[in-house]
Order: structure tokens, then C-alpha cells, then sequence
């Protein structure tokens, strides 16, 4: 019994890293695509060559950003079956079709297109090669389309049979199952925070190098994109979350509920619990900070409306609260920062001072990987908040397994965790290295070979250090700290 | 054999296509990561590797199709494989994360190049090696009790398996240097040439071997091989695959490009057409028919759509993408 339990948490807490790890690539590459074709774009129709210059910048990271994000992709279409195998073949018929529909429409269209977008500029020419670049972010879209649906369909499951034999059947309706209640909410979120993510990565990139050089023409161009971003798409996407919380509410209250820290229910107004600390033993939130009512404001558009607390759901059918309840507030937290630099960007830009105002720049860098913390934690919250069930009030997490024991578990977990450290950290790393060299007049593309002069076309070369590619590692690391 | 021209009959096919086309396509980008070692540092790596990077992504994706389309035409031998096989898949894919950022790491990084290429090529070798097995472990079959895999640990582990991986390993290294005979000139393309004869000789000897014992595996497989009417389904395989083995060493010892690359696909096909008679109607031995483990038939029109809309696209952009690509591989790579 105590084995069984063990290699479910395990099995947990492998899907919950390999996931995890895996999101935060998609988060920005989703972003970095659709940038990469706005300023490819932009240099077709302007002909201004700083907008290559900044393609061919981030194309470099893109590259491995991309990488990444396949392999360790490839890897989450096959935990489904090695360790939730009976949720495979319970839910298979309704899930696995929409999981081939990304494959055959989102997955071929962007590893089809890649190669010609990294490497295939001087071979098409520039309008194909745009044609390239564009499929490659139109798929990254798609791709979000269809494995949120999926996410969706396990959170608010609609348009189904039950088969004979136990399996989840498909009803009349696909159109019904792809568009389930939660699915345009969670779509628009996640999309929208994929953006965010970027926007705010581009701008800790170029608010790092205008802090270091603020004439940078280049890292003024990022900065100020990047800040448009941030300034229109934040409250839009506070907007956005609002909306996709009152779904929640409507098909998954106790999610909510555990969002809110409400254990009790409230019959005349509940209030709103900015900060405190959850207490599942005793079933309140104990220092709670509250603004009274005002969750009903929010929820309810009414002060005084009645709010149901977790006291009204069977304690087995509750989600863990704390867990919930933090990472709701990160993930807010996050949002409304990101709102503060938008506006204090528009600030900035009114008093003509976007790029001579270190203070803001320094605040844009520490920013920089809120993205991906504010997109986890949003994660967290959503995928925690619908336990204990991983098709919600239908297949409880606990009935999906594998039948697999502890340590078999235990040794591939072990096996994933040191491989993604290993990995992706290396990646991480080179993605810094890039983002550190400042971008500047004539920037390289991808290239591949360091055995002679390699030369983009009509573009001079920069002082050579390297033979090749100036965008590596030095070979020597002690001539990386004086080359500085 | 009789065949019912039904959905699932047509999703095992596509299914097959799937499987095929991934283990053509990634099959010479593994190869390559397997004879990497052999090149020598420097340009012949740089060329070796040039000549696959702007498609292997591409190549690999058919692997998440023929996962990805298991689940969601056949989820319940989806649910029982890979729990059955769980350490090879797990293997597979941590062998798929090395190489798969190589590809872009060993750029980026040439003060530790050599630890990129060396993770280039376990990474192939191992997701080559539980490639194969999954597939003996597949063929010797696997135990499914009430829905479930009901086997234990280590029933992967045979010597059979031991002989379908290492048979996988060499048709990829067969596939990989044919590539490189077409995608290379000069010496690196003896060299490619004079690998890509040694692979097929590994091939044939390790691809007989396991045909003979899929003959004494099984009782059930010995029939269908040895007796009548099947026989005569069955036997035109192992003839044409002789023919086309006799072909692909004559393109080998003569001054060709292309040829012994599409003969060691073709040679490739009939092996797996092979193990398809062999298998056939089981997507799981002993157990599971493709009707068992079918998914509903809503399911599967649904997606049948789906294949008939985008297969001819994906298939037509893939080949455009291979064709900007085309003709040797320079020496300053691409950019």
C-alpha cells in the first residue's frame, strides 16, 4: 500500500519537473518566434538594418531556446505513457487526437520550417525566408492551441461517453471536446503570458547593455520594444486573468476557493485575503491581511454576494491550499509589476528620459525572468488547484498511474533530474553568453563551422577573435575575463 | 492473412508509415552520431554535422507522430508498451536531449566541443540501442493482464532484444553513411564509403540474425513463414531483401552518390515489412489485436481527416526544405 502511494508521488513529482522545465522554453520561444517575424518584418518593409541585426541576434538564441524546448518536449508526450499509462488508455480516444492534430499541424510545420529559418537565408532569398520564419511562429501558436486544449478538456472535460469498457469516448461533437469552457480562457492566458515572458527578457537584454552603453542604437530598439510590450499587453493580460479566473470559478470552485484561502464560506460578502498563511489543520489562514468583501467584488461584481468556502467540499475532494494559495499570489504579484514598468515605462517615454533613466533599466533587469517565474507559478496554481482529480471529478490523479514500482520511478526521476541540470543549464548558460555580447551593426546569424572565414552576405566582419564564429564560448575561459 | 480494409487496418498502416518514416529519416541522423567518432576533428565533423542540421528536427518529429498516433489511435498499446519497456524509453529519450542539443551546443562552445560531440554520439547510440530493443521487446511479446502491463522488470532484457538493438544500431550506421557518401566529396566520402560497407555487412548478418530467430521465437511466427498459403505471402521478403542487399554492396564498391543511400532504404523497408507479415494483426504479441487496442471509430475518422489534410503538406513542405538543401555540403557550412 505505502509502495503504491510512493510511486505515485514519485510519478508526480516527475511529471511536475519534467513539465515544468519544459514549459519555461515553449513560454519563450512562443514570444521569441512571433518577435523574430515582427522584425523580420519590419527590415523588409523599412529596409533599416537594424532590425536584421536584432533578428539575427536573437535568431542565435531562438536556436537553442528552440533545442531545448523539442527535446524536452519529446519527452512529455512520452510520460503520458510510461507513467500515467492508465490514464492513457482511459482518456485516450478523447485526448490522444487532439494530441495528433499538434503533431500533424503545429510540430511538422515548425521543425519543417526551422532549418530554413536558421540556415537558409542566402538559399531562398528574403521574402521565402520570411515566409519561413512566419510558419515557424504560426506554430508555436498552434502548437499552444491544441495542447491547451488537451489542458483544458482534463479541467473542464465535456462531449464525452462512457465506453463499455471503462475509456472515456469521444461524443458527437470534436467541436465540443477542443472547445470546451475553460479552453479560450486558458488559450488567451497562456499565449498572452508567452509574450509577456519575452517582452520582458528583450527588455532585461537591452536595458542590460544600455545601463552598460546608453547610445546603443540597438539595445534602444530592443528596450523600446520590449516596453511597448510590457505597456500595452500587461493589463490586458490582468484582464485576461480576471476573465480566466470567474471561469474558474463557475466550473472548478474549489480551485478558487484555495486561491482565495477561503476555508469557510461567506454568506454576506467574502473578503479578500492579500496575504497570510494558510493552515490546513485548523482549516483557516492564520495573520491573514484582508480587505473586507472585496472578493466578492472581484468574483461576484457584488459586495455582498454569497461566496461558498472549501468547508462545502468533502475534505477528499479538496486541493492542497497552500500550494495553491502562494502561487496564485506570486503569479499576481508578477502581474502587477509588470504593469508598474509598462506604466513607468510610458513615464519614462513622456519625460523623454526611456533611455536615460538607469534606475528604470536596472528595475527592467531584475524583471527580466519574472516571465517564467509568473508562468510556473500560474501553472502551479492551476494544475495543483484541480487535484485531486487529473481529469476533473472523473479520473482521480491516483487512479491514472502506471503500474510501476517505487524505484523504478525514483532511479528515471533521479535520471531526469540530473540530465536536465546537466543540459539545460549548459543551455541556459550560452543563451546568457549571447545576450551578455551587445547586439551591434552587422550581427551574425546562425552559423555552423569555424574552419575558415565565414562572411554574411554585403556584412563586415568584426574584429576577429575567434577564427569563425564570434558569438562562442572562448576556447580559453581566461581570455573570456580579459576579453571584458 | 486476411485483411479487412477497416479504420484500424488503415491506422496500423499509418501508424507503420509513421514508425517507417521516422526510423528512415532520424535513422541516418542517429547513424551519423554514431560513426561520428570515426571523423576526424575538424572539418569532417563540421561537413558530418552541416549535412543533417537544418533537418534533424524535422526527422525526429516523426518520432513524436508515431508515439503521438499510437496514443490516440491504439492509447491501450500505448498504455501497455511503455510501461513494459519503461527503462528503454526513458533511456531513448535522455539519449534524444543529448543529442538533440548538440546539434547546438558543439557551436556554441568549442572550448568543450569534444564532451559535445562525445554526448552526440552516446546520445545516438543509446536511443539507437533502446530503439531496437523496444521493438525485440515488442516482438517477443509482453504480458497484459486486465488492461495493464503485467510483466516484470526486466522482461526487455533478453538476448533477442540484445540482437534487435544492435541490429538497429547497425541500419542506422548503414543509413547514416550512405548519406554521407551522397552529401560528402573527396576523402571524407571514401571514408563515408568505406564505413557504409562495413555497416551493411553488420546489417545483413545482424537482420538475418534475427529473422531466424523470429522463426524459432514463436511458433506462431514459424508458421506463418514456413507453411502454405502464407508462405507464399511471405517469401517474395526475404527475396527481394537478397536482391536489393546484392545491389546495395555493388553501388557500394563502385564510384556512386546517391544510390546506396535509397538502396539501404529500400533494404530497410522490406526488413520492416518483414517483421509486418511477422506481426501482423498484433500491434502487442501475443495479445492485443489492432482491433483490441483500437481506439473508437470517432476517434479515428476524426483524425483520418486530419491525416488526409496535412500529410500531403507536411510531406510536400519537408521535401522542399530538403531540396534547399540539396547537393553537397560546402566546407564553411551553412549561413
Amino acid at each position: 500500500m505505502f509502495e503504491q502511494l510512493d510511486a505515485l508521488l514519485l510519478a508526480r513529482i516527475q511529471f511536475a519537473f519534467t513539465v515544468s522545465f519544459h514549459f519555461i522554453f515553449p513560454a519563450f520561444s512562443i514570444g521569441l518566434a512571433s518577435y523574430l517575424a515582427v522584425l523580420e518584418g519590419l527590415w523588409l518593409k523599412t529596409g533599416k538594418s537594424i532590425y536584421l541585426d536584432l533578428f539575427k541576434y536573437w535568431l542565435k538564441i531562438f536556436a537553442i531556446a528552440f533545442a531545448m524546448g523539442v527535446v524536452s518536449g519529446i519527452v512529455m508526450s512520452y510520460q503520458f505513457g510510461t507513467n500515467w499509462s492508465k490514464f492513457s488508455d482511459i482518456a485516450g480516444p478523447v485526448i490522444g487526437p487532439l494530441m495528433a492534430y499538434e503533431v500533424l499541424t503545429a510540430f511538422f510545420l515548425e521543425a519543417g520550417f526551422l532549418g530554413v529559418m536558421l540556415f537558409g537565408m542566402n538559399k531562398v532569398g528574403k521574402k521565402l525566408h520570411f515566409a519561413a520564419t512566419l510558419m515557424v511562429a504560426i506554430g508555436t501558436f498552434i502548437s499552444a492551441f491544441w495542447i491547451l486544449s488537451v489542458n483544458s478538456w482534463m479541467q473542464t472535460p465535456v462531449g464525452y461517453e462512457i465506453g463499455a469498457n471503462g475509456q472515456y469516448l469521444p461524443g458527437e461533437s470534436w467541436w465540443d471536446i477542443v472547445f470546451n469552457p475553460s479552453f479560450p480562457y486558458r488559450l488567451v492566458h497562456t499565449v498572452i503570458a508567452a509574450y509577456l515572458t519575452t517582452a520582458f527578457v528583450v527588455g532585461g537584454g537591452g536595458a542590460w547593455h544600455l545601463l552598460k552603453d546608453r547610445t546603443n542604437l540597438h539595445a534602444r530598439k530592443m528596450f523600446s520594444m520590449a516596453m511597448w510590450m510590457a505597456a500595452i499587453v500587461a493589463p490586458i493580460q490582468i484582464f485576461a486573468g480576471d476573465m480566466h479566473g470567474l471561469n474558474t470559478l463557475e466550473h472548478q470552485p474549489q480551485k478558487v476557493m484555495a486561491m482565495e484561502g477561503h476555508y469557510e464560506s461567506h454568506p454576506n460578502g467574502a473578503p479578500l485575503i492579500l496575504f497570510g498563511i494558510p493552515n490546513s489543520e485548523e482549516k483557516r489562514v492564520d495573520y491573514a491581511i484582508e480587505i473586507p468583501k472585496a472578493s466578492s467584488l472581484i468574483l461576484k461584481h457584488d459586495l455582498n454576494a454569497p461566496l461558498a468556502g472549501l468547508d462545502t467540499i468533502p475534505d477528499d475532494e479538496e486541493p492542497p491550499v497552500g500550494i495553491v494559495f502562494w502561487s496564485f499570489r506570486i503569479m499576481v504579484g508578477i502581474g502587477f509589476a509588470m504593469l508598474g514598468i509598462g506604466a513607468w515605462s510610458l513615464f519614462a517615454r513622456f519625460r523623454k528620459k526611456l533611455y536615460d533613466w538607469p534606475l528604470l533599466h536596472k528595475a527592467a533587469l531584475v524583471m527580466a525572468p519574472s516571465g517564467f517565474i509568473a508562468v510556473l507559478a500560474g501553472w502551479i496554481t492551476t494544475e495543483v488547484g484541480r487535484q485531486p482529480y487529473v481529469i476533473y471529478n472523473l479520473l482521480r490523479t491516483a487512479d491514472a498511474a502506471s503500474p510501476l514500482d517505487a524505484p523504478a520511478v525514483a532511479a528515471s526521476l533521479l535520471a531526469f533530474v540530473i540530465v536536465y541540470f546537466v543540459v539545460f543549464g549548459a543551455g541556459v548558460w550560452y543563451i546568457l553568453h549571447l545576450m551578455h555580447k551587445p547586439p551591434h551593426a552587422g550581427e551574425y546569424g546562425v552559423k555552423r563551422g569555424d574552419t575558415g572565414p565565414i562572411r554574411t552576405a554585403g556584412i563586415t566582419p568584426g574584429p576577429s577573435q575567434n577564427p569563425g564564429d564570434p558569438d562562442t564560448l572562448p576556447r580559453d575561459h581566461e581570455e573570456a575575463t580579459d576579453g571584458r | 492473412m486476411d485483411v479487412n480494409v477497416d479504420l484500424t487496418t488503415i491506422w496500423a498502416f499509418i501508424i507503420a508509415f509513421a514508425v517507417f518514416a521516422y526510423v528512415v529519416m532520424d535513422g541516418f541522423d542517429l547513424g551519423i552520431g554514431i560513426l561520428f567518432p570515426t571523423f576526424d576533428v575538424g572539418p569532417e565533423r563540421d561537413r558530418a554535422m552541416n549535412s543533417i542540421a537544418p533537418v534533424w528536427d524535422g526527422n525526429e518529429t516523426w518520432l513524436v507522430l508515431g508515439g503521438g498516433g499510437l496514443f490516440a489511435a491504439f492509447p491501450l498499446a500505448y498504455a501497455v508498451i511503455l510501461p513494459a519497456t519503461y527503462p528503454l524509453i526513458i533511456a531513448m529519450l535522455l539519449g534524444l536531449v543529448f543529442r538533440g542539443v548538440a546539434f547546438e551546443y558543439r557551436w556554441r562552445d568549442p572550448g568543450h566541443r569534444r564532451y559535445w560531440d562525445a554526448a552526440f554520439t552516446g546520445g545516438s547510440l543509446v536511443a539507437a540501442m533502446a530503439q531496437g530493443m523496444t521493438l525485440g521487446a515488442l516482438l517477443q511479446g509482453i504480458e497484459v493482464v486486465d488492461r495493464s502491463y503485467a510483466g516484470s522488470w526486466f522482461d526487455w532484457f533478453t538476448p533477442y532484444t540484445l540482437l534487435t538493438g544492435l541490429g538497429t544500431v547497425a541500419v542506422y550506421a548503414l543509413l547514416g553513411a550512405t548519406w554521407l557518401v551522397w552529401k560528402l566529396e573527396g576523402d571524407s566520402q571514401h571514408h563515408a564509403r568505406s564505413l557504409a560497407k562495413k555497416a551493411a555487412w553488420s546489417t545483413l548478418v545482424l537482420m538475418g540474425g534475427v529473422s531466424l530467430y523470429n522463426v524459432f521465437l514463436n511458433a506462431e511466427y514459424a508458421e506463418r513463414w514456413l507453411t502454405a498459403p502464407e508462405i507464399y505471402f511471405a517469401a517474395p521478403v526475404p527475396i527481394l531483401t537478397a536482391v536489393i542487399a546484392i545491389a546495395l554492396l555493388r553501388a557500394l564498391s563502385v564510384d556512386r552518390h546517391s544510390k546506396p543511400f535509397w538502396l539501404s532504404i529500400a533494404l530497410f523497408f522490406f526488413g520492416m515489412a518483414g517483421l509486418g507479415v511477422t506481426m501482423w494483426p498484433y500491434v502487442v504479441p501475443p495479445g492485443l489485436t489492432i482491433w483490441d487496442a483500437a481506439a473508437p471509430e470517432r476517434s479515428q475518422i476524426f483524425m483520418l481527416v486530419g491525416v488526409a489534410i496535412t500529410m500531403p503538406l507536411i510531406i510536400a513542405y519537408t521535401a522542399w526544405a530538403y531540396w534547399v538543401f540539396r547537393g553537397k555540403v560546402a566546407d564553411e557550412g551553412y549561413h
